[in-house]
């Protein structure tokens, strides 16, 4: 069967460019893109049906980094950039890839309005609590007490909870990976592609150069207690309570994704002159 | 009673009072008997409660610009009007019309020596029941205009067909009694019979032209966000494109907007937004993204009076910088400036096809006079402008995505195509697409896309030159209409002067406009910007005579035909 061959060809291999990432030795972020690649094997899908887009940061390089179709834009607008793609192109499978600055930051009334939009795509962060690519400032998720040169004895600012509010604005599927498994967030990254609708996929991925302290999370992380649940209230009132290192699938929903008619003209364009004709 | 070739009318009201309503009936029934027409309209910020007003010139020719002065201005009631009084001259000739218990008429009205008729449009309307004021005014109008009452009736019942008996009874009294209040004023003008026209007329506004161009050009998707005055061309867009196949999402803002369409065209579909200066503002980075990364997209700024949230109602030209030279780092791009109601439909169309073509960001500068002026018009010819983009299908991964092509267009892999995976990438790049701070990829990358750009054949239409004196009037945008009937004004004196309208305001063209100032001995140049922006860009890229004026003036008081003539007359060797 033609579609099972294509499966057996597809190794997480045949995803990867020859381009060679900027990270640091040790930046979670290598680990991220080898869950992409092995997600997408898994899925089986041509590199040239998926489209990585991306805004600006650490993790927003990961794009070149496979061999799919990609998109670097600009800070923070990368889920408007994937919007546009996706309703006029709905056969091609969107992943979004950002971090917690061009996420949550400069692109966070863009993530609420993706979130309402639910748009079939996969919405990917990477989140190590800090600006790494301008060497070392607080993000919307850094801890309030965390110094830095910018922010001398912490912003004193309570940090963003993303998943409460991608909850709230109406994502879909929401999860918390962390990229030191990338299997596991292999997994979920499937499921999460899999999903109609909006997924918003939280990875904690540790910044080694400017957030040593957050080597410490492997020994904090655990799997998620229960399973997805798809009430919305339930999963907040986890989400909300939980330590922060829950990883898994925590909420599943069944909203229909939005896709406007496009392709089936009902009209030509000759026809729509009638609005003026006197 | 005397003949003429024009008439201008203006009904102002207090918003809500249904002067915009009855404009819009008046030009209609004028123009289905036959007459050309020119609507614009002036209103304040206020949705309610603010002041309105609908200028009309009908003539037996196709108008482009507003007239010197209103040869009839009816005030269904004149609260607020002052606020705008210094727009709409009237001189000693005019018929002016009010309410007596509709207030003052504004002291620049009082002042012009107008005859005045009083007529009690409000008591009138409550004989009627659910009479409306602005009904009563539109009868007056008609009847002065020696407009055919049964075909203002006719009209009447075709439009609010959907309001119900009622409504259309209430306003075909009040139009009644407007005609019998008309009877014996006193006013000699009358329009002469117009030429018979062949063909197909329409009735459209600038904006929605813009629209119809768009499509008609192979626009698929649109993304934007409201703002005046662009929303009616995102208005008639989004129910349009749905009926072609398209779609248009409203965005959560201005830089979702611009992202959203080069998304759509990375993906294959050509894609464009409206906006006004505040969003052009928000959409300079992007727009620098899709110069870099080489993504056709169409961008219309209808212009309004800025700096900042200005006068968002009013016209002005002021966002020609920004246009031209808003983008950060060197980022050549198209910006094209259409010249009439009629020409947003050409202009647009032109714009989408360069854009496809050339892979880069086309900006449309209209501005809110053409935008939401109406006009009859002769239905336009389809035009072969049709976006064509230079696609790679048989592509071998990996694939140079921004080849150095001896023309600087590289062909275009969209996603879906197996072998041509690029990242596109607002980060310098290669010709593969990936990443690089290299000195010598920077200026390789740099030239080809000036190249394209430069080396493009864009024809005749750059601009329009009319005329062959040694006088040239040059101007942009909307004002075209307004510097030609005064070089038709000057011609009738006996001087002829030419007129030069660039169209095409980047990439400019030097060899081009070289040959269209030779030699001309003076220039006006003739601009809506209080900064002399225009005449500054010709500076700038231009050799112009040391006989050079400019006659710039920023928005909302319109320049008028009258001026520039007077411009032409009085410059005398």
């Amino acid at each position: 069967m033609a579609t099972l061959d294509m499966r057996l060809a597809c190794k997480p291999a045949d995803y990867k460019s020859d381009v060679k990432p900027i990270w640091c030795p040790g930046c979670g972020d290598y680990h991220v893109l080898m869950s992409f690649t092995r997600a997408f094997a898994e899925l089986g899908l041509p590199p040239e049906q998926i489209v990585v887009v991306s805004g600006i940061g650490c993790s927003s390089r990961i794009p070149a980094y496979t061999s799919c179709y990609g998109f670097h834009g600009v800070h923070g607008r990368s889920l408007a950039l994937a919007a546009g793609l996706k309703v006029t192109r709905p056969d091609l499978t969107v992943v979004v890839a950002s971090g917690d600055g061009d996420g949550y930051s400069i692109g966070g009334n863009h993530f609420l309005h993706a979130c309402r939009r639910n748009i079939d795509m996969t919405y990917v962060v990477m989140d190590n609590r800090i600006y790494g690519m301008t060497k070392g400032q607080p993000s919307p998720t850094t801890e309030s007490e965390f110094d830095t040169a910018l922010a001398p004895g912490g912003t004193g600012l309570r940090p963003f909870h993303p998943l409460v509010v991608a909850l709230a604005s109406g994502a879909n599927f929401v999860a918390r990976c962390f990229s030191g498994e990338p299997n596991e967030t292999a997994s979920i990254l499937v499921e999460a592609i899999r999903h109609p609708g909006f997924s918003f996929v939280e990875i904690l991925s540790p910044c080694v150069t400017f957030r040593p302290d957050e080597k410490e999370w492997k020994s904090l992380v655990h799997p998620a207690p229960v399973g997805p649940t798809n009430d919305p209230a339930k999963a907040a009132r986890r989400i909300m309570t939980d330590d922060g290192f829950n990883i898994g699938i925590l909420y599943r929903g069944d909203r229909k994704p939005f896709q406007p008619a496009f392709g089936t003209p009902t009209a030509d364009v000759a026809a729509l002159e009638k609005d003026f004709e006197l | 009673m005397r003949d003429c070739q024009d008439i201008s009318v203006a009904l102002v009201g207090s918003g809500g009072a249904g002067a915009l309503t009855a404009g819009n009936f008046l030009q209609e029934a004028a123009c289905a008997a036959g007459w050309h027409g020119l609507l614009t309209r002036t209103v304040g910020a206020q949705i309610r409660g603010g002041e309105a007003a609908a200028l009309l010139r009908l003539a037996t020719h196709p108008v482009e610009c507003l007239p010197d002065r209103y040869d009839l201005l009816i005030g269904i009631d004149w609260l607020n009007a002052q606020r705008f009084g210094a727009e709409i001259e009237v001189g000693p000739q005019s018929l002016v019309i009010g309410d007596p218990r509709g207030g003052e008429p504004p002291p620049v009205v009082a002042a012009a020596g107008a005859r005045t008729v009083l007529i009690p449009f409000k008591e009138m309307a409550k004989a009627i029941p659910d009479g409306r004021q602005n009904m009563i005014a539109l009868g007056v109008a008609a009847k002065l205009l020696g407009l055919d009452a049964e075909l203002v009736s006719a009209l009447i019942e075709k439009r609010l067909a959907g309001k119900g008996a009622a409504a259309i009874r209430a306003s075909r009294a009040g139009i009644e009694a407007g005609y019998r209040a008309a009877n014996g004023i006193d006013f000699d003008l009358r329009l002469a019979q117009p030429a018979a026209t062949s063909g197909r007329r329409w009735l459209i506004s600038g904006n929605e032209a813009a629209a119809l161009g768009a499509i008609r050009g192979g626009i698929r998707f649109a993304a934007a966000y409201p703002i005046t005055p662009a929303t009616e061309v995102l208005e008639w867009l989004a129910p349009s494109l749905d009926k072609v196949g398209g779609t248009l999402l409203q965005a959560e803002d201005e830089l979702a907007a611009i992202n959203m369409i080069i998304g759509a065209s990375f993906g294959g579909t050509p894609s464009f937004t409206a906006t006004s200066g505040p969003g052009l503002s928000l959409m300079i980075e992007a727009l620098g993204l899709a110069t870099a990364a080489e993504i056709p997209i169409v961008v219309m700024d209808v212009m309004r009076a800025g700096p900042s949230t200005g006068i968002p109602t009013k016209s002005e030209q002021a966002d020609l910088n920004i246009a031209v030279y808003g983008c950060h780092g060197d980022a050549p791009h198209i910006v094209v400036a259409p010249q009439s109601v009629v020409d947003c439909l050409f202009t647009t169309q032109w714009a989408t096809y360069l854009a496809e073509a050339l892979q880069t960001p086309a900006i449309v500068l209209s501005d809110q006079f053409m935008g939401q002026a109406r006009s009859a018009i002769e239905r336009p010819a389809d035009i072969a402008f049709i976006g064509q983009r230079m696609r790679a299908t048989d592509v071998v991964y990996p694939y140079k995505r921004y080849a150095l092509a001896a023309n600087g267009i590289s062909p275009m892999a969209i996603p879906g195509t197996r072998g041509g995976q690029y990242t596109a990438d607002g980060l310098t790049h290669n010709e593969r697409g990936t990443p690089t701070s290299g000195a010598a990829d920077h200026q390789a990358q740099l030239d080809k896309r000036l190249r394209k750009l430069e080396q493009f054949n864009y024809g005749s239409h750059w601009a329009t030159i009319e005329g062959d004196g040694e006088l040239a009037v040059v101007t942009f945008g909307s004002l075209t209409g307004t510097a030609r009937e005064a070089v038709a004004r000057a011609r009738e004196d006996g001087i002829e002067a030419t007129l030069i309208a660039p169209r095409l305001l980047a990439p400019v063209q030097p060899q081009a406009f070289a040959r269209a100032i030779e030699g001309k001995k003076r220039l006006i140049v003739v601009e809506q910007t209080h900064g002399a922006q225009f005449y500054r860009y010709l500076r700038a890229h231009y050799d112009l005579p040391a006989a050079t004026h400019v006659l710039n003036r920023p928005g909302p008081l319109p320049i008028r035909p009258g001026e520039i003539h007077q411009a032409i007359s009085e410059w005398r060797h």
